[in-house]
């Protein structure tokens, strides 16, 4: 029996092996080889023709229902803050490959020993916020006197697992100065500055410092898994190198939707899949149908170069061999002095360039060439 | 044609370049030197811009340099010698680069021979131009910071620019021409370090000396209607340099002081500056006599009506047609309606051969419809077919002439519709000349087009070579296209009235008389009439329909009207929402949304070939548009009255509704209203009301169609999912709901109010667009003013939404139309770059994929799907009007 599915092994679909055994479960092999064989004829009258222009059916497919797209933002229930844009919007952010995300999410999975308890997520919750110091402590600035106080809230400080001593030491450490007195609570700063100016700065600058907390993660909130096993946290703001270090963690559920991030920190192939989770995300968000193909070839073009590019001037179309296609797309002119300078060839094998000279294009019936003996 | 090779040139490449002077003198037909361009008879000046060496634009006047006439002669090049050197403005940063990586006094690049030797060998290892770019600059950036010569031992001063061409070195003006004497240093092979072509682009090229005059035929001058010229933008700025030119030559050769000749230099520095570009930064842009800026050479080039977009990368063509479109349910999904007078205009060439000498002559023998426009002879010079050379034609026509026959019936044309957002937007019909101003389309391919015919005009393309019908018909024929390749089920499908009509005919009580079910599926084209099926001769609509089925088709699934419920009494369902097919007989169930969008026609599809499921489509529009129309189904004022009973109903939810928001502002206001926990205590009580107000306009629009009944005509559509929903139904006759501006209540208008009808700081539901009338009843001024805010924002935010998703669709085109499906299983771009290696991860074709999956492993598997589509419908949400309906015409 299993030989039979050997033979397919490569040929056919994983998925489709594996739904097949199952469905031949008790099945005598002469049915289970007429079934494989009748599969597998499908499979093979279904697939996609050599010289289809696969590229354009996928821009399409996806550009199409662009219009459908919605503009809104959503909100995810109970946390106001997580303002999550949606459609149209998120779409181009991500095809644009936004440096930061207009608002970077991640989604951290704790290890067994934790997850289940709630108090235990909500207490590593609050170890992950990265917290400024005006959270925790009342900062007072005398400027006749050129003094700074900074009275620690001690509530505060407990509830984020710090002790003043430490918070002291975090806080000389980013200002780059000792303090002038350390009194219980209270901590008195005289940097020694003439102007005002730099006496402002040198305040905001403490007001800023963070005390504890995994950098650029401005909140966390616990959520309830899906199937209620356990809870989960949701955080505004993304920061997976950290995260994934931390020994709670359970680092292979850990997500986040900053893909420069994921690509920076576990390479191309998993920047490319999240391309195409967080495209396809956007997609069912909409409930538009899109064949999951499309929108993979959309991921695999902006990284089979080895790093992910944005669609665009700055990326796949930005960076074509050809000269022509280059400029009919945007920035003509400066693209045409740069060839000119370099004396750039275009081979015109691409669209764009052949229409331009008013070519067969290479794809589909254009893709064949013959070779023809002159007759006498 | 005949007997001539087939063979024609192709460009192989385009290689780019800077103009040498040499080569702009060498292609120079005359030295352009008088900045006047006619005298006073209109005849254009020798030496002047309009030379007629530099080519023809004036009829009856001929070439001096080739002799070709308007038509013939392509024109020519001239030059204008400019009497000092001008830097090229495009090439500005090249030129700072240079002057500040090469010696100030011998022109090597500033790194140790050494260094020189290992870049060299570098970039011969360089493995991509990606690579090489890098190493270039690599060696920019060190050979800049270099203080002194490593070859000559010279000191190296800071070079400025002064934007956009004037540079400096040590406060120190370098004029052009001291810096064309150090480009001339520069060595080739440190060029090549650089990523300089010295062979294509020597840098003192970019200093020009001798300027290149286009021909006349690219900036044509313009005859007014008063006789006056208006010449072209270019010659405009030509002129300007011509006379700058001549005016620094004077004042050199008078021996005027420096500081009046390096004024004039600067100035035709300015004018052949903009002369390339009017939009350089720095500098005011040249302006025309009425203050409209100058269009000169890169304007020309660039943005969507530059040369590249406009001319380049899209064509004009002839053979063409548009007009208004309307519907035409007899026509086949395949048919397009042409008017006749579109028929008579277009033409299709058919190669004359001995074979169909005797059809062709027909058409050359008559002067009525279907006849001969033109001829061409095997000179390929064409002759116009009129009554006086009729005869001459006919007896000359042989074998490798062409006859251009006006559009027939059954003729391969292209339809389109724009905007062409995707390829079905463009598919192949055959003709179907018929009288009438407009061209006509069966309803079900609207939705590929997203044509309706609210004055919706489309274009027609008649392809001209047998290839191109050939690749037409095999490709684009609309029959092809029915199932989507964006999600793999159909996309070209019967709608709205061909919905309603399936659904009332197949009702379980519908009976037709022997009498009208013959002329009914007479319409549809059957004619293989069935034996009656009901006593007294009768037949059920199910009957029917069936004949317009495969015969093999034998299915089951859920229909449209199906009420989910818990347990499925399947063919006793008292909706008849289970649908039963046997042998291509319906046993139970309507046909509904499911069986002509989704279910039923997929499965014809896919079992039976394109050709069923086109004549499915076509023969069930036809049968059930005619019965529809025996029966009759319209929407009046009428359907929309409920009772005083009703009225009541819906009043008091309302009213109820009213109460419960007002408890809830009470407790906000008394400060009890309990935070929901991330939001403001404001927006948890706009959370609260919401739910409330949602709530209560479902409930209302219930007891409307409750009152209204299954039969009321609006209803049926909904029900069905020919048209509306039951939200429409409910603003229509019970309550027209909240109104939303950004996703919430209305807010904002006057200090703390919308309106100046309201109190300050009041938030009840009236107070923030809950409109309480329905739209039979009427809306009051208030409701009115809201209601059209509601719908503003909706036609803002689809205004802005169109013109992102067009730019995002235009950079997405462009990313991946290189993409190509190669012969080996690949996805590769034009430089062969692998991007896949195998398509899609398995290769399927998603036009043929069942939804997502390459292979369709479970027969019932329609059953599940939609089991799966309802579980997964989610949380309940308000649902807000947005008035985006369309509005208006097109």
């Amino acid at each position: 029996m299993s030989d039979l599915f050997e033979k397919y092994e490569g040929k056919l679909p994983k998925k489709v092996l594996v739904e097949l055994k199952e469905a031949t479960k008790g099945l005598k092999s002469p049915e289970v080889k007429k079934t494989l064989e009748r599969v597998y004829g499908e499979f093979v009258a279904n697939k996609a023709v050599p010289g289809e222009a696969v590229g354009i059916i996928a821009a399409q497919s996806i550009g199409e229902p662009g219009t459908q797209m919605t503009m809104r933002t959503f909100h995810y229930a109970g946390v106001a803050e997580l303002a999550v844009p949606q459609g149209l919007p998120r779409f181009i952010e991500i095809v644009d490959l936004r440096k930061e995300p207009s608002m970077p999410v991640m989604e951290i999975y704790l290890t067994d020993s934790i997850r289940k308890d709630e108090e235990k997520v909500i207490a590593f919750a609050e170890r992950l916020e990265n917290v400024p110091l005006s959270d925790i402590a009342t900062v007072e600035e005398d400027f006749a006197k050129k003094r700074i106080t900074i009275t620690f809230n001690e509530m505060r400080l407990n509830e984020h697992g710090l002790t003043v001593e430490d918070a002291i030491k975090k806080i000389e450490k980013a200002v780059r100065r000792k303090a002038k007195e350390k009194k219980d609570n209270n901590l008195v700063f005289e940097p020694g500055f003439n102007t005002l100016r730099s006496l402002r700065k040198f305040v905001d600058r403490i007001h800023e410092t963070k005390l504890c907390g995994v950098k650029g993660i401005r909140k966390a909130v616990v959520l309830q898994e899906h199937d209620g096993s356990g809870w989960y946290i949701k955080t505004d703001g993304s920061n997976l190198a950290a995260v994934l270090k931390m020994a709670e963690v359970e680092p292979s559920r850990v997500y986040t939707n900053h893909i420069r991030e994921i690509e920076d920190v576990l390479g191309i192939e998993a920047a490319r899949n999240a391309v195409l989770i967080e495209a396809k995300a956007v997609l069912d968000g909409q409930g538009l149908k899109v064949n999951p193909r499309h929108v993979m070839l959309v991921a695999d073009v902006m990284c089979y170069d080895g790093q992910v590019r944005p669609i665009g001037r700055q990326g796949v179309s930005g960076s074509k061999s050809s000269v022509f296609a280059r400029a009919a797309f945007e920035e003509t002119v400066k693209h045409l002095h740069a060839a000119s300078i370099k004396g750039q060839k275009d081979m015109l094998t691409g669209i764009t360039e052949n229409i331009i000279i008013g070519q067969t294009i290479p794809v589909g019936t254009g893709l064949v060439k013959l070779g023809m003996k002159q007759g006498k | 044609m005949m007997g001539k090779p087939q063979v024609t040139k192709k460009v192989k490449c385009v290689e780019f370049g800077i103009l040498s002077p040499d080569i702009a003198r060498k292609m120079s037909q005359i030295r352009v030197v008088t900045p006047d361009t006619y005298d006073e008879d209109g005849y254009p000046i020798e030496g002047g811009l309009m030379d007629l060496h530099l080519g023809v634009i004036d009829p009856g006047l001929r070439c001096k340099a080739c002799g070709g006439r308007m038509a013939t002669c392509p024109g020519h090049f001239g030059h204008i010698e400019l009497v000092r050197p001008v830097i090229h403005v495009g090439y500005v940063k090249m030129i700072y680069t240079l002057l500040k990586t090469t010696c100030r006094s011998c022109g090597r690049l500033l790194l140790t021979p050494e260094k020189l030797e290992q870049y060299r060998t570098l970039l011969m290892e360089a493995e991509s131009t990606e690579e090489e770019e890098d190493q270039s600059l690599e060696i920019i950036e060190k050979s800049k910071k270099a203080s002194e010569c490593p070859h000559c031992k010279a000191k190296q001063s800071q070079i400025k620019l002064i934007k956009p061409t004037t540079f400096y070195e040590k406060e120190q003006r370098l004029l052009p021409s001291d810096i064309r004497r150090r480009m001339e240093l520069i060595a080739d092979d440190d060029l090549k370090l650089m990523g300089v072509d010295a062979d294509n682009a020597r840098p003192e090229w970019c200093i020009l000396t001798a300027l290149p005059v286009p021909p006349v035929t690219t900036r044509p001058s313009i005859t007014l209607e008063t006789g006056e010229r208006s010449e072209d933008d270019l010659t405009h700025k030509l002129v300007d340099i011509l006379r700058i030119n001549q005016r620094l030559r004077d004042n050199i050769s008078a021996g005027a002081p420096q500081l009046i000749i390096e004024d004039l230099w600067d100035l035709l520095q300015y004018h052949v500056t903009t002369y390339f570009n009017n939009e350089v930064s720095g500098i005011p842009p040249a302006r025309h006599r009425s203050g409209r800026p100058l269009k000169t050479l890169a304007q020309r080039l660039k943005g969507k009506e530059g040369r590249f977009r406009y001319n380049l990368s899209g064509k004009r063509v002839n053979f063409s047609a548009r007009t208004v479109i309307s519907p035409d349910p007899n026509l086949s999904i395949n048919e397009v309606g042409v008017p006749y007078e579109i028929a008579e205009e277009l033409t299709v060439p058919e190669a004359v051969t001995e074979w169909n000498l005797d059809y062709l002559k027909k058409f050359a023998e008559t002067d009525k419809y279907p006849k001969a426009n033109y001829v061409i002879k095997p000179d390929g010079r064409r002759k116009k077919v009129t009554e006086i050379n009729r005869a001459d034609v006919l007896e000359e026509l042989a074998p490798g002439y062409t006859v251009e026959r006006q559009l027939m019936d059954g003729d391969i044309v292209l339809f389109n519709r724009q905007p062409s957002l995707h390829r079905i937007s463009m598919m192949c019909h055959r003709v179907k000349v018929l009288p009438g101003k407009t061209f006509r389309l069966h309803p079900a391919v609207c939705k590929p087009y997203n044509a309706d015919f609210d004055g919706d005009e489309m274009n027609l393309h008649v392809p001209q070579t047998e290839e191109a019908r050939a690749e037409a018909l095999s490709l684009m024929l609309v029959q092809d296209q029915v199932i989507s390749p964006r999600f793999g089920a159909p996309i070209i499908k019967g709608d709205e009235d061909i919905i309603t009509g399936g659904y009332l005919m197949t009702q379980r009580n519908v009976k037709f008389s022997k009498n009208d079910a013959e002329r009914i599926l007479m319409k549809a084209g059957i004619t293989d009439i069935p034996e009656p099926d009901l006593p007294d001769n009768q037949y059920s609509g199910k009957l029917l329909f069936s004949q317009c089925l495969p015969k093999r088709l034998s299915i089951e699934y859920k229909a449209e009207v199906c009420r989910k419920c818990p347990e499925c009494k399947k063919e006793k369902c008292e909706y008849d929402a289970y649908v039963k097919i046997k042998s291509g007989r319906i046993i139970t169930g309507v046909m509904d949304k499911v069986g002509f969008q989704g279910t039923l026609l997929n499965d014809i599809t896919r079992k039976f070939g394109t050709d069923e499921s086109r004549r499915f489509i076509d023969q069930s529009t036809a049968l059930v548009l005619a019965a529809l129309m025996d029966r009759g189904f319209t929407v009046s004022l009428a359907d929309m009255e409920i009772p005083k009973d009703a009225q009541t109903e819906i009043a008091a939810v309302l009213k109820d509704a009213k109460e419960q928001t007002n408890a809830f502002i009470r407790k906000y206001h008394a400060g009890e209203l309990k935070r929901i926990p991330g939001k403001t205590l404001e927006g948890t009580l706009e959370d609260n009301i919401m739910a409330i107000l949602g709530k209560a306009r479902y409930n209302a629009g219930n007891i409307a169609a409750k009152y209204l009944g299954i039969d009321n005509s609006s209803m049926i559509m909904s029900r069905v999912g020919a048209r509306g929903s039951l939200l429409n139904v409910t603003q229509m006759s019970a309550v027209v709901g909240q109104q939303a501006v950004r996703g919430g209540r209305i807010l904002r208008g006057y200090k703390s109010k919308t309106l100046p009808h309201f109190k300050e700081g009041e938030i009840g539901m009236e107070a923030r667009g809950f409109v309480n009338s329905s739209f039979y009843d009427g809306l009051t001024p208030i409701e009115y003013f809201f209601h059209a805010m509601g719908g503003r924002e909706g036609l803002v935010d689809k205004g802005i939404r169109t013109a992102k998703s067009g730019y995002m669709q235009r950079k997405l085109i462009n990313a991946l139309q290189d993409l190509v499906l190669r012969s080996d299983g690949t996805v590769r771009d034009a430089s062969d770059t692998v991007v896949q290696f195998t398509y899609g991860e398995d290769g399927a074709d998603p036009m043929k994929c069942h939804g997502d999956d390459s292979v369709k492993l479970r027969e019932e598997s329609y059953i599940e799907e939609r089991r799966e589509e309802e579980g997964s419908e989610g949380e309940e949400e308000v649902e807000y009007e947005t008035g985006e309906e369309d509005m208006g015409f097109d």
